[in-house]
């Protein structure tokens, strides 16, 4: 099993204590940093486009490219932002990455920063992690009594603070640039662009915005090499990322290995499927991306792979449901959060969510005709690629994917008069009664 | 070193500014920059929208406006429809809207759908109904039937987002016109979007009340029913509305209004549409303060004084013009007749009032300048404003936004003319156009601005000014506009040193008086020394060329007194008479010799709209017509003729241009006109003095500064703001609810020293007594309060005194 898994992120997680600088330096933390500061910033640039990282947030833009686009000749300041605002339904590498090692995080932000030439970055972190919140606000504060930020870092001359800011929970507030929105104090509603954040992003000024898995796996291309993250993943989808497992399999939890692994290996690693029963279908990446079914438990889970079966690889955050789960109550559970999150800027998201969610729980309890299935496709036709940002598009990927792979089970409903599952055997620990 | 102003670059794009491209395959030419909703305009395809606004930053939320675009220009296409109001044409694009594009059409039909299923189907009862963008767009680019059977979001309804301005939260469909309006546009972001998903709405701050000069814009254009107006709501239905294209009353901008009426009554007024002068914007006293001229005080038949009980009867006009002329004709013999002309009156109305005193009563004792003034302003009106001053270049809308900087000296353009402020505002946002002030304090209007307060002490404007031509910093030259407000007539020096500066900068100047019949009044000659047309008084070619083309023998060859000359001699017994139309005597320089004028006077003829002080105490009163009853022009402070048709049939209602020359006929003197239509033809005829012009005399120095820097107590600077207690703002009293709680403003020393705090009521004793106020602070000199002049109900000007009285300030009364 061992030689599938290639812990680097997730390596330091089981030490004592491992939150703290002490135990980081212990493993070898802030070598890259160093590594890096003897680099001019343009080669640290180089090193990172050579390792061909791309973003970890789900849409895999390429960090190296993407830092390049920083117009180095802007008067203005240039603001690195590290998007920790993970809240997707079914993601988690981001938060338990930041309460286990967020020494991983900060040297991350210094190196990338120093690469940009940004003096302030700022780590946008979800303000109901309250825990993770402190853990990163002590890991600054360490960093800076260790001269890891601050002036003249390490006597490079180089100036950085980081500042740890505390979203107040919205979903809309992950999309870059209602982050950046509410970064500056206003309401987080996406913006028009252009112009792009790397133009004008952060206080008008030229802003990368990364999410945190991506800057956490900047230290160890720096310290290892950029031949040693390439050697890793597949062809155009390079290195390891951490795959978060949920739901029904043995044991839920953080897998890191190289892109491109299958759901077959990783079911195999947390433990199979719970006990008696079956995959039925999958998140690939979020609730936002396509759901599969057990017919994709052997494509490679990278960019390339999971796209070629109509879905996306995104956060990685693999959410397993088994033959108990009724797919149209899941597919309505997510969709009210996206109705709940909406943030109303765009007609499409925010009435379409509105309507969706309505619908799907018309259908849930039986009331409707199979004329309802083809309506709800054409309200996501009319959602997806006409809202204002991406976050619409996502809220139409379960409803249209399930109806392709499972529009029987939409008309059992219809049929049955309502659910046809037992609800209480799809959660984790059923009641024994629930099985009479 | 000169360059060229940006406005003319745009003016004159060159070739290369414009971009060809193919919409629903035409080919159509445009200029660069320019949004592909408003090229596809060019070939007459509208494209359905609701949040784009040709005048608000584009914002992309509504997505109704999407199309197709096969090639962005470069040769690839874009996967995914595109909001048409955010992209920007390209050389080469193609655009296929739903005229061509399937696609197209079937995303706006869905996003119209998405838009309905939570919109109520009131249009019955709403009173957007029948011009409703919303109704239209459906109409034309929506489905029939709705497939949306579900339940739909509700609200309680309405809720006052201010005194005036209703929201209906449920009809909204969250386009954020408005709320952008007040923040792009008005510079008074006090109303934003609140909440998220299908609950968010647009909220209210309440320690920031939507108190905004021009919040009645955001009515207009909300594009469904969810802002209404208290003033409409339910009154009317659009398609029962006549609409008449007229021009504001309420101030000297000239901006284009449109005045709907349904049976006799003027239902509201919306902004009109003029590019050149207001845009799309008025304020909320051109909208929604018009029912002054139909409160029960209004005059409808002339009244006289009858000889044996004293009072006043009603009269024929027969009567009243006779017993008028006899009246005149007698007190002509007993020291002559003065006539006071106030801001309401048109240009005809002015010019009939200038040759009615010059022909019928032999007299230039004439002035329109109800207010502090001087013998400085006249010759400066004289000099530099009427024919638009020495070169004739007029200083227009245009001209604020291509100058290099802007210097306001005594004039507060958010108050006194509030489209001037929107243009200044929209281009010190647009181009960082440098903005400086003259005044005690930095205003908000000049802080929106984002304008620079040169502080200066009421009084010592004119040593300011003259400092000006040496001000490496504000760097006037020809690029620079001086915008000068009426209240620096009372300031000796000031206007002098004006004249002055613009001489030796080169900079131009503009005269922007607070009312609307300012500036006509000025071209017409209803001053001591002004005939119509610019001709001087004291100009004997002038004068014969005028009495030749009035045909008259001769005219009154010295100089007139001024108003307040006129009012001292009037008072004192001098003269034997007054007309006196459209002045409130509250507003001269000394009200109570103004009173005590009228009653001194042996005979006084007032042409007034409503009852008044004036027509109490006067010996024959005759009601004249308002605007809306009447066609006419004003003059605004451009100097461009602004021209307003007559939205009511009213026979019974004459111009005052008709009343006195009835009174004329019988006082044996034809003037030559009895309809606007006829003065218009004769003013044309007239025509502008083309002779050698006057300059302003050398002898106005400037005097001993403000009274605190001699008397050592607190100066007042004061000025009327936007909403007040104005006559003509009576009967828009929700409007008036929105009005800026009156403070007296002073600097944090005087705060200090007063041992008071913000919030607390001090007393602020003057001249003509004392008001308690709430104190507030600002960045005033020391020496220096300010105080409203006006406010609904309490009335600086008249309790305490006029601007640049010596005052005192005592704390705590708690």
């Amino acid at each position: 099993m061992t030689d599938v898994l290639t812990p680097v992120l997730t390596d330091n997680w089981g030490t004592e204590r491992s939150w703290t600088l002490a135990a980081y330096e212990d493993q070898g933390g802030y070598a890259g940093l160093r590594k890096a500061l003897e680099l001019a910033p343009v080669d640290v640039v180089e090193v990172v486009k050579a390792s061909n990282l791309r973003g970890r947030g789900g849409a895999g833009f390429p960090t190296g490219m993407k830092w390049g686009f920083i117009p180095q000749d802007n008067p203005n300041p240039k603001y690195l932002v590290v998007n920790a605002d993970e809240s997707e339904p079914g993601t988690c590498k981001d938060i338990p990455l930041m309460m286990a090692s967020p020494h991983t995080l900060v040297e991350g932000v210094i190196i990338s920063s120093y690469a940009i030439r940004a003096n302030t970055a700022f780590i946008y972190v979800r303000g109901e992690v309250l825990h993770v919140v402190r853990r990163l606000q002590r890991a600054v504060q360490e960093a800076y009594l260790a001269g890891h930020l601050g002036k003249d870092i390490h006597g490079s001359g180089y100036d950085l603070d980081l500042i740890v800011h505390v979203g107040a929970g919205a979903y809309i507030c992950g999309e870059e640039t209602a982050l950046l929105d509410s970064l500056e104090g206003r309401r987080g509603q996406p913006r028009l662009r252009p112009p792009f954040p790397a133009v004008a992003g952060l206080y008008a000024s030229p802003t990368v915005i990364n999410n945190v898995e991506s800057i956490a796996s900047v230290p160890s291309i720096l310290d290892r090499g950029a031949e040693w993250f390439s050697a890793m993943g597949t062809e155009k989808s390079k290195g390891f990322g951490i795959f978060s497992l949920s739901g029904h399999v043995t044991n839920p939890g953080q897998f890191e290995a190289p892109l491109g692994i299958t759901l077959r290996k990783l079911i195999e690693l947390a433990g199979g499927m719970r006990d008696g029963h079956e995959l039925k279908f999958w998140t690939p990446g979020g609730s936002s991306t396509p759901i599969l079914t057990a017919e994709h438990l052997d494509i490679p889970l990278d960019f390339e792979g999971v796209a070629s079966v109509g879905s996306m690889l995104g956060t990685r955050a693999l959410q397993i449901f088994d033959e108990t789960t009724c797919v149209v109550r899941a597919v309505l559970r997510w969709t009210e959060f996206y109705k709940h999150e909406s943030c109303g800027k765009c007609t499409p998201c925010r009435e379409g969510t509105w309507w969706l969610a309505q619908t799907l729980a018309r259908l849930e309890q039986g009331n409707g005709s199979e004329a309802d299935l083809d309506l709800l496709l054409d309200q996501c036709d009319n959602i997806l690629g006409r809202s204002f940002c991406a976050l619409g598009d996502g809220a139409t990927s379960p409803i249209s994917s399930s109806i392709a792979h499972f529009r029987e089970e939409y008309l059992a409903h219809l049929t049955h008069g309502g659910c046809p599952f037992d609800r209480t055997a799809s959660t984790i620990f059923p009641k024994v009664e629930a099985h009479a | 070193m000169t360059t060229t102003p940006e406005k003319s670059k745009e003016t004159a794009p060159e070739k290369s500014d414009e971009v060809t491209l193919t919409i629903d395959g035409v080919e159509v030419s445009v200029p660069k920059n320019t949004l592909v909703i408003r090229a596809a305009e060019r070939i007459g395809v509208q494209i359905p929208r609701f949040c784009d606004h040709p005048l608000l930053a584009p914002v992309g939320a509504c997505r109704q406006c999407l199309v197709e675009i096969p090639d962005a220009g470069n040769g690839r296409g874009m996967p995914k429809p595109q909001a048409s109001c955010t992209i920007t044409v390209a050389e080469g694009m193609v655009v296929n809207t739903q005229a061509t594009s399937p696609v197209a059409d079937k995303a706006q039909q869905g996003q119209m759908e998405f838009l309905l299923i939570n919109h109520p189907l009131d249009c019955p009862v709403c009173d957007k109904g029948g011009e409703c963008p919303l109704q239209n767009q459906a109409m034309s680019n929506g489905r029939g039937e709705t497939r949306f059977t579900e339940s739909k979001r509700l609200y309680p309804k309405p809720i006052n987002i201010s005194a005036q301005v209703l929201l209906d939260r449920e009809r909204c469909v969250l386009c954020a016109r408005c709320t952008r309006f007040s923040e792009q546009i008005a510079g008074d972001p006090f109303i934003t979007l609140i909440e998220r998903g299908a609950l968010q709405q647009v909220g209210i701050y309440e320690k920031e009340p939507f108190e905004s000069y021009f919040s009645g814009n955001t009515i207009q254009i909300c594009p469904v029913g969810a802002l209404t107006s208290s003033s409409y709501r339910f009154r009317s239905r659009p398609f029962d509305l006549v609409s008449t294209p007229t021009v504001a009353e309420h101030d000297a901008c000239g901006s284009a209004i449109r005045t709907d009426h349904r049976r006799g009554k003027v239902m509201r007024r919306l902004s009109g549409d003029d590019p050149e002068v207001n845009e799309e914007w008025i304020t909320d006293k051109d909208r929604f303060a018009f029912s002054w001229s139909t409160l029960e005080d209004r005059l409808s038949y002339p009244m006289v004084r009858d000889s044996e009980s004293g009072e006043l009867r009603a009269a024929s006009w027969p009567e009243a013009f006779v017993v008028a002329a006899r009246g005149l004709a007698a007190a002509r013999e007993a020291g002559g007749v003065g006539v006071l002309t106030g801001g309401r009156l048109t240009a005809e109305d002015s010019y009939a009032y200038s040759k009615f005193a010059r022909v019928a009563l032999g007299t230039n004792d004439i002035d329109f300048r109800a207010r502090p003034h001087s013998a400085e302003e006249a010759e400066f009106l004289a000099a530099q404003v009427v024919l638009d001053g020495p070169g004739a270049t007029p200083v227009t809308y245009a001209d604020l936004e291509a100058a290099r900087s802007v210097v306001l000296v005594g004039f507060e353009p958010e108050d006194e003319a509030g489209t001037v402020f929107l243009r200044l505002r929209k281009t010190a946002r647009g181009r960082l156009l440098p903005i400086y002030s003259i005044a005690p304090f930095t205003s908000r209007g000049l802080h929106k601005m984002s304008g620079t307060l040169i502080p200066t002490r009421p009084g010592d404007e004119a040593a300011a000014i003259e400092a000006l031509a040496h001000d490496g910093t504000v760097a006037l030259d020809s690029g620079g506009l001086l915008l000068v407000g009426e209240r620096l007539a009372a300031v000796p020096g000031a206007l002098s040193a004006v004249a002055k500066l613009a001489a030796t900068t080169g900079a131009r100047v503009a005269w922007i008086p607070r009312r609307a019949g300012d500036r006509g009044a000025v071209e017409t000659g209803a001053l001591p020394n002004l005939l119509p047309g610019g001709r001087s008084v004291a100009d004997a070619s002038a004068r014969v060329d005028l009495a030749t083309a009035w045909g008259v023998e001769h005219l009154p060859e010295t100089p007139g007194r001024d108003g307040d000359a006129i009012v001292a001699a009037a008072a004192a017994g001098e003269l034997g008479g007054l007309v006196v139309g459209g002045v409130d005597p509250a507003d001269l320089s000394d009200p109570a010799l103004a009173r005590q004028a009228i009653e001194q006077a042996g005979f006084v003829v007032a042409l007034e709209v409503r009852e008044s002080e004036v027509t109490r105490a006067a010996d024959v009163v005759f009601p004249v017509a308002p605007v809306t009853d009447r066609t006419g022009t004003f003059v605004n402070w451009e100097g461009r003729v602004r021209q307003f048709g007559k939205v009511l049939h009213n026979p019974s209602s004459l111009p005052d241009l008709r009343v006195l020359a009835g009174i004329a006929e019988e006082l044996g003197v034809s003037l030559g006109f009895r309809t606007p239509e006829q003065v218009w033809a004769e003013m044309t005829q007239v025509g502008p003095w083309d002779g050698e012009r006057v300059s302003m005399s050398p002898g106005f120095e400037t005097v001993a500064g403000s009274p605190s820097s001699t008397t050592g107590s607190l100066v007042l600077a004061s000025w009327k703001q936007s909403i007040d207690d104005g006559r003509m703002q009576d009967g828009a009293e929700d409007m008036r609810a929105t009005a800026r709680r009156p403070v007296v403003l002073v600097g944090a020393a005087t705060l200090a020293d007063l041992g008071v705090t913000v919030g607390d009521v001090v007393t602020l004793t003057g001249p003509l007594g004392s008001v308690q106020l709430p104190v507030a602070v600002g960045d005033l000199a020391d020496g220096t309060v300010w105080a409203p002049a006006s406010s609904p109900g309490l009335s600086v000007r008249h309790l305490v005194g006029p601007a640049g009285s010596a005052v005192t300030l005592t704390g705590g009364s708690k």
